[in-house]
């Protein structure tokens, strides 16, 4: 007779809660040493419970399939040449910033999540952070080897993990996960479990996604959707999270509220470059960034805080002034990256006519008022044989690290500039967002490692522009300057028989 | 009510899953994208292993969702038979 | 509370102080309402440099390319450091009028808001 088959209700319980032990000989604040230092109370871990009630044996098997599906997809696309069916050249600098600035970042979410397994003292989220730890390195994994197709034809794939260390604009994601790894375990949970899993992860893997498989790029769909798969997961884990720290004490509300705050600006900041890359790099359109904004951020993100307000939580402080960006956030983006494409790991360019067009019919209030004049001028400068470059180092904001190319957004020809003096030195920001969240805790960013400062203390190579690039892993006049006339061009060209 | 929704990879398994869905959600909306579909409905939405089955025609675990599922929103519960997803408000 | 840390007197080592540029200071400059340039400079210069150094060399070679720079009358230009009204002296070193590391200078040139109406 075959054994009964237990319900996923009493399976779950005997493989997380009943693997946990009482301790007799220690105390429990010197085995979780982490849980008490950011103020959160937790009176009953026991109420912790993952809605999906997923186990680690329901866990490999699963996860094992999934990997199965995706490799033979990666097998088929390397086999069948994939990467000369991708829309156009253009298309894979888009992918080169997903590799330098993405995938690195899902292996600190990995130790993060390590890390923090290991501090709680609720055997369900020790189990559920366990998952995602996993989930995490697998996804850096998957993404290098689907990359590593694009690697054998392309520039700018060679030299990823240097550049994450050492290129300007890709200290931006190393710092968030930076700050939010260096900060206590249960701020972390809200950071990247809640606040960036939640709604911010949708807006890169679900509609960016989308446009990779509209631009023919399979192997890129096929990881992300894997990845996102897990996502889901996670972002059910996140609000499980956000329930139960609010449930467990109304103390944790405040605090709650200000880590919600300070990472939705955190993470609107680090996704700007996504917004460049769905609005001016995927040559086949899904949406605009606006929209997909509207669909994750503001309806998705606004269902949840309206679910939220019964524990007395609100919306993130700083939406209103998010809702005014995304009118220009990825238009001033790419015109930072255009005019600094020489420093940059990938290629840049002007939109083609036909784009030009898609975005004033996407950004009517915006486009054509604000932005399509400096591309006819670029377009113009180009024309006469001077491609615009900016030589000069730029400001960066001490907290997200970006530079600072915001401008006020009820002034949108006017750059957004804040400052706070701590301990007699001036601190510079883009924006309210980022200098509260330094004012707040002026010790940990006091040692933000800006890249333009590095490089004028002589920590970066140089000091002129080609040593610095070559420090940072790029090689130069292949992997930096304008798409047209690159070798990642004249190759394209070559296999698809165009002159 | 605020809209729940889950999205799922745009292949065989699924449009039979998406059957199911709306077989036993009736005022769902159904959105293709490029590789994605999308399925929303006000305030609750329900996957019945049951209805998988029968348009699947053979056994079918829930956790199976997750091969196929790219992103959800709403409150998730998941026992053997279903899978919910709620907003409250 | 400065930091949110496990150690209740912790620290942070400010990495940008003016010691670790060998003998340079950091200075920003913003010209507003001309996003050809997308975001304020960071010149690197001794404090003894003079004005007229900064403005006349380089933020001459930064900004020089944009057609109004050359039409600039500096007479009517209007400068303010961390956001409070500044009357520069071109021949005094930026150290002796107040422009220390990491100061902010921005200024702009009314009639030259520009080009093409969009503050290019």
């Amino acid at each position: 007779m075959a054994a009964k088959k237990l319900s996923l209700k009493d399976k779950y319980a005997l493989l997380t809660r009943d693997l946990d032990w009482e301790f007799s000989y220690e105390e429990r604040k010197e085995a979780f040493p982490f849980e008490e230092f950011e103020g959160i109370k937790i009176t009953d871990w026991s109420k912790w419970e993952d809605p999906f009630r997923l186990t680690m044996d329901a866990y490999w098997k699963y996860q094992a399939e999934k990997e199965k599906k995706l490799y033979a997809i990666f097998d088929a696309f390397a086999q069948n040449n994939g990467q000369l069916n991708v829309t156009d050249p253009r298309y894979v600098n888009a992918i080169k910033i997903f590799l330098t600035a993405i995938s690195p970042q899902e292996y600190q979410a990995h130790q993060g999540f390590a890390h923090v397994g290991r501090q709680y003292g609720g055997v369900g989220a020790r189990v559920a952070c366990q998952m995602q730890s996993l989930d995490e390195l697998r996804h850096v994994q998957t993404q290098v080897h689907a990359m590593s197709q694009y690697n054998k034809y392309f520039d700018g794939f060679q030299n990823w993990s240097q550049m994450q260390d050492r290129l300007w604009y890709l200290s931006v994601p190393v710092s968030f996960f930076h700050d939010a790894r260096s900060a206590g375990p249960f701020e972390f949970l809200v950071a990247i479990g809640f606040s960036f899993e939640y709604v911010l992860t949708n807006l890169l893997f679900v509609p960016f996604m989308s446009g990779a498989a509209y631009n023919g790029d399979m192997a890129t769909v096929t990881f992300g959707f894997s990845a996102q798969s897990d996502e889901a997961r996670h972002m059910t884990l996140g609000l499980e999270v956000i329930k139960f720290l609010l449930e467990q004490h109304e103390d944790n509300v405040p605090i709650v509220q200000k880590w919600i705050d300070k990472w939705f600006w955190r993470g609107t900041r680090l996704l700007t470059v996504v917004a460049m890359m769905m609005d001016y790099m995927l040559p086949n359109k899904v949406m605009s960034w606006k929209e997909a904004w509207g669909m994750y951020f503001e309806e998705a993100g606004g269902a949840l805080f309206k679910d939220l307000a019964r524990y007395g939580i609100r919306m993130p402080k700083f939406a209103d002034q998010i809702e005014k960006e995304k009118e220009h956030a990825s238009h001033q983006a790419w015109w930072t990256f255009y005019t600094y494409g020489q420093a940059a790991g990938f290629h840049t360019w002007i939109p083609t006519d036909e784009e030009l067009d898609w975005l004033s019919e996407k950004y009517p209030e915006t486009f054509d008022k604000y932005y399509r004049p400096r591309w006819e001028y670029a377009k113009q400068l180009e024309a006469e044989g001077k491609r615009f470059y900016n030589g000069t180092l730029l400001q960066l904001c001490s907290t997200c690290q970006l530079p600072l190319m915001f401008t006020e957004m009820d002034d949108p020809t006017l750059i957004s500039q804040r400052e706070t003096h701590y301990h007699g030195e001036h601190y510079h920001f883009c924006s309210d967002g980022c200098k509260e969240i330094f004012e707040e805790e002026p010790e940990k960013y006091v040692q933000s490692w800006l890249p333009v400062h590095q490089i004028y203390q002589g920590n970066c190579g140089g000091p002129d522009l080609p040593g610095i690039l070559e420090f940072c892993g790029i090689n130069v006049g292949n992997d930096n300057l304008d798409i047209k006339g690159s070798p990642d061009e004249q190759r394209w060209k070559q296999w698809k028989g165009v002159a | 009510m605020s809209k729940v929704y889950i999205a799922l990879q745009d292949n065989d398994v699924s449009r039979y899953i998406v059957e199911a869905i709306e077989e036993d959600n009736p005022e769902v909306t159904i959105i293709h994208n490029p590789a994605m579909i999308r399925i929303e409905a006000e305030g609750h939405l329900v996957v019945k292993r049951e209805t998988v089955e029968e348009k699947l025609g053979r056994d079918w675990d829930l956790q199976e969702l997750h091969l196929n599922l790219i992103t959800l929103g709403g409150n998730v519960d998941e026992d053997d038979d279903r899978l919910s997803l709620t907003w409250n408000v | 509370m400065p930091v949110h840390a496990y150690t209740s007197d912790y620290t942070g080592t400010v990495r940008d102080l003016a010691e670790n540029f060998h003998g340079n200071h950091v200075v920003y400059v913003c010209w507003e309402r001309h996003l050809l340039f997308s975001c304020p400079f960071a010149f690197l210069v001794p404090p003894q440099t003079s004005f007229r150094t900064l403005r006349d060399q380089l933020m001459a070679e930064a900004y020089g390319a944009h057609p109004q720079w050359a039409q600039i009358d500096w007479s009517q230009v209007n400068w303010s450091v961390s956001g409070a009204p500044f009357e520069p002296q071109l021949d005094k070193t930026l150290e002796e009028q107040g422009l220390d590391h990491k100061a902010s200078l921005r200024f702009s040139t009314p009639g030259l808001d520009g080009m093409s109406g969009a503050g290019i």
